[in-house]
């Protein structure tokens, strides 16, 4: 049933294209390649901005709490971070596989880590105080964090059951505009944007904060 | 399964098996007599379009190259239709790459029997599921309630329609039409778990909604989604989202199924640098949504084990024949169309019988379905040709043309059977005359008409509400402005 029903819809579409005038040229590649885009390829030049400043201030407009610190201080930063969601939250931290060891030199006893080795099942995640990750890749423009899942960031459940995220952006992995970003990553992997906390417009089309991803985003740029 | 029509005909004979109109629905003059009276529905819808007007019309200023990013996507919709075949089988051929399968679905029926019988083999009894426009066309939740399987809705909007046994009125937003009390009522009594003392502020509901599914989530065995994009080249998929419902969706689940119009198909990766900044800014004002997913079949270790894509023709391969009609399958389901239409903010979703409400729907549920039912014969009539819709398109569909042109189907149709489009005119056209407001916009859509459907100087068909006039006998070709914008022009603001 499958393959007719594929070959019967392939064989409409090529009908209608044909009814509808639609003589396509025979290479669709060719005709891609010679299609017209004029938009820019960024909206903010990372010549004459300052890109990292705008991710910031971007990415606080979803009310994530972001914070800039130079990349010696980045220990301290999270010790500091982790410190206060401990005080509100039970539960211990998960650390994703590749993120870097000095990254959690600085933290004070009483934070328990865990890791996702063997994977951890979801009830379980669901009982962390949070997740500590790096990122892929940051959207100026937009404020967006994308993950690709790779090192230091995780399988996707580790970054979406917790109800406490705290990402760290190098300054370095912050593209101006989508274009550039999406340049800088493999189609093949999994991503997840991410532009602020869980959020939902369905209630009067006003946007409020906190349904089912994480309802705490907090962001260290780390700047050389 | 029912053999479909030949593409390019509106089948004015039968109904289309595809998408079923809903049960017992009146045709559009009917059911917006009834909305336009119910004064609550009014407020909560005047009240959220314009909110969004007023945020959408922000988050497009900051863009200098809208207009551009516009016309690439434009372009690039064009393209892909005439390739779409093409297109289609690379797809097939990466997502099948990737680890994951694809199927056929010729119809509705076809693409529920193919998701309840993947269900029954991962062992299943339940879904759940993302909200998805071609799930809801399908009718795919009755059809698994038939063969046993509960599905759970887990969109907050498509979760308040669920509990209130009610319909989705706005392809964002399906419980637009709910204010923050109502949706409150629903919870307090349709929820068994819904806190004491719950109040209706929104931060308060979207928590409730939060515990409500969180068990739900970490069981579920099979999620169901739709999908913003599917990338050809990469065998990618897309699904863009605020609440985090469909991370869980497509994340948590051993089997993901995926229902996707075999128009939501894009060449490539970088396109999505045109449509990921066209796409949030004209759907909730936001220079990016709260989250976006996007996977390549399986990835060992993460996701899904299993993953299953179904192709969906119901009816655009027959828009797609319509050379006026198929720029319908261009849209990327924004609802910025929705949110500046006074139709729309008059009558709600409902009255316009489908899945697809406001001006998309209006030319859409007639191409998907045809025009036997007078419910879509009545469709291309909803509207005052204003042209709100057009502008804001954030991919340039000609919705007046497209309109224009589907009512000369009807009209020829009606020849064939014994159909009254002025019947459904002249109702809808009472509303309009009854509203200082629309009728300018419809006199100034007259007025617009004229390089549309005068031929030699006469006009054999006008919009609402002059087409019963001209249903039985030719109009000149109408000034090219009328008295009251002539007199608002030259005097109006005299005083
Ligand atoms: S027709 Fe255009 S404006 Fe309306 S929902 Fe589709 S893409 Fe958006």
């Amino acid at each position: 049933m499958s393959t007719s029903a594929r070959d019967r819809i392939l064989s409409r579409i090529r009908t209608a294209n044909r009814a509808a005038g639609q003589v396509a040229p025979a290479d669709a590649d060719a005709a891609y390649a010679a299609l017209s885009r004029e938009y820019l390829r960024a909206h903010h030049d990372a010549g004459t901005n300052d890109i990292t400043g705008l991710f910031a201030e971007r990415a606080a407009d979803y009310r994530a709490v972001v914070e800039r610190v130079p990349e010696s201080g980045l220990p301290a930063g999270i010790a500091r971070v982790l410190a206060g969601r401990a005080a509100a939250a039970s539960g211990s931290f998960v650390i994703p596989d590749g993120l870097p060891g000095e990254w959690l030199a600085g933290l004070p006893a009483g934070i328990t880590l865990a890791r996702d080795e063997p994977p951890l099942p979801p009830a379980e995640l669901d009982q962390l105080a949070g997740v500590v990750t790096g990122c892929a890749v940051a959207i100026a423009e937009t404020g967006t964090i994308i993950l690709d899942h790779g090192p230091a960031q995780g399988r996707r459940a580790l970054t979406l059951v917790p109800d406490f995220h705290l990402v760290v952006v190098q300054a370095s992995q912050v593209a101006a505009d989508l274009a550039d970003a999406f340049g800088r990553l493999d189609p093949g992997r999994p991503h997840t944007l991410i532009s602020g906390p869980s959020a939902t417009s369905d209630i009067e089309l006003i946007r409020v904060e906190g349904v089912h991803g994480p309802r705490n985003l907090h962001v260290l740029i780390a700047e050389a | 399964m029912t053999a479909p029509g030949q593409p390019g005909q509106l089948a004015a004979g039968e109904p289309h098996p595809g998408m079923p109109t809903y049960l017992g629905m009146p045709s559009f003059p009917d059911a917006a007599r009834i909305a336009v009276a119910d004064s609550q529905l009014r407020a909560n819808l005047t009240h959220a379009t314009h909110t969004i007007r007023a945020k959408r019309a922000g988050a497009v200023a900051e863009l200098a190259d809208w207009e551009q990013l516009r016309q690439a996507a434009k372009a690039i919709k064009d393209h892909t239709l005439a390739h779409l075949d093409t297109y289609l089988l690379r797809l097939e051929e990466n997502v099948t790459r990737a680890g994951g399968q694809v199927h056929w679905a010729q119809d509705a029926g076809e693409a529920n029997a193919i998701v309840a019988g993947l269900v029954r083999a991962a062992g299943a009894d339940s879904v759940v599921k993302v909200k998805s426009m071609a799930t809801q066309e399908t009718g795919l939740n009755e059809a698994l309630a038939a063969d046993g399987i509960s599905a759970l809705e887990t969109d907050l909007a498509e979760l308040i329609v669920q509990l209130g046994h009610d319909r989705p009125s706005h392809i964002l937003v399906p419980a637009i039409h709910r204010n923050r009390a109502e949706i409150r009522e629903i919870f307090r009594t349709e929820m068994p778990d819904a806190p004491a003392g719950l109040t209706d502020d929104p931060p308060a509901l979207a928590a409730a909604a939060r515990s409500h599914l969180r068990q739900a989530f970490l069981s579920a065995q099979v999620g169901v989604s739709g999908a913003n994009f599917a990338i050809a080249e990469t065998g990618s998929l897309v699904v863009v989202e605020s609440e985090g419902n469909g991370r869980m969706c497509v994340t948590l689940p051993r089997t993901l199924i995926s229902v996707v119009g075999v128009e939501k198909i894009l060449p490539s990766w970088r396109d999505l640098e045109v449509f990921l900044a066209l796409l949030p800014r004209s759907s909730t004002a936001e220079r990016m949504n709260p989250y976006t997913s996007t996977w390549t079949g399986i990835t060992p270790g993460d996701g899904p084990e299993n993953f299953h894509l179904v192709l969906l023709d119901n009816g655009r391969t027959s828009a797609l024949a319509d050379p006026t009609g198929r720029q319908a399958l261009r849209c990327i389901r924004c609802s910025a169309c929705l949110n500046v239409c006074p139709v729309y903010e008059r009558v709600g979703g409902h009255a316009y019988g489908s899945p697809y409400p406001g001006p998309i729907g209006a030319i859409i549920s007639p191409q998907l379905r045809g025009i036997a039912d007078p419910v879509d014969a009545s469709l291309p009539f909803a509207s005052t040709l204003c042209g709100a819709c057009y502008e804001v398109c954030p991919v340039a569909i000609n919705i007046p043309e497209a309109l224009v042109h589907l009512r000369a189907k009807v009209v020829d149709a009606k020849r064939e059977k014994n159909f009254s489009p002025e019947r459904v005119a002249f109702t809808l056209s009472g509303r309009v005359l009854r509203s200082p407001r629309l009728l300018a916009a419809a006199q100034r859509a007259a007025s617009a008409s004229r390089r549309v459907v005068a031929r030699k100087g006469r006009i054999r068909l006008l919009p609402p509400p002059l087409s019963g006039w001209t249903e039985t006998r030719d109009a000149p070709v109408p000034p090219p402005e009328s008295f009251r914008a002539w007199w608002a022009r030259t005097r109006g603001n005299r005083s």
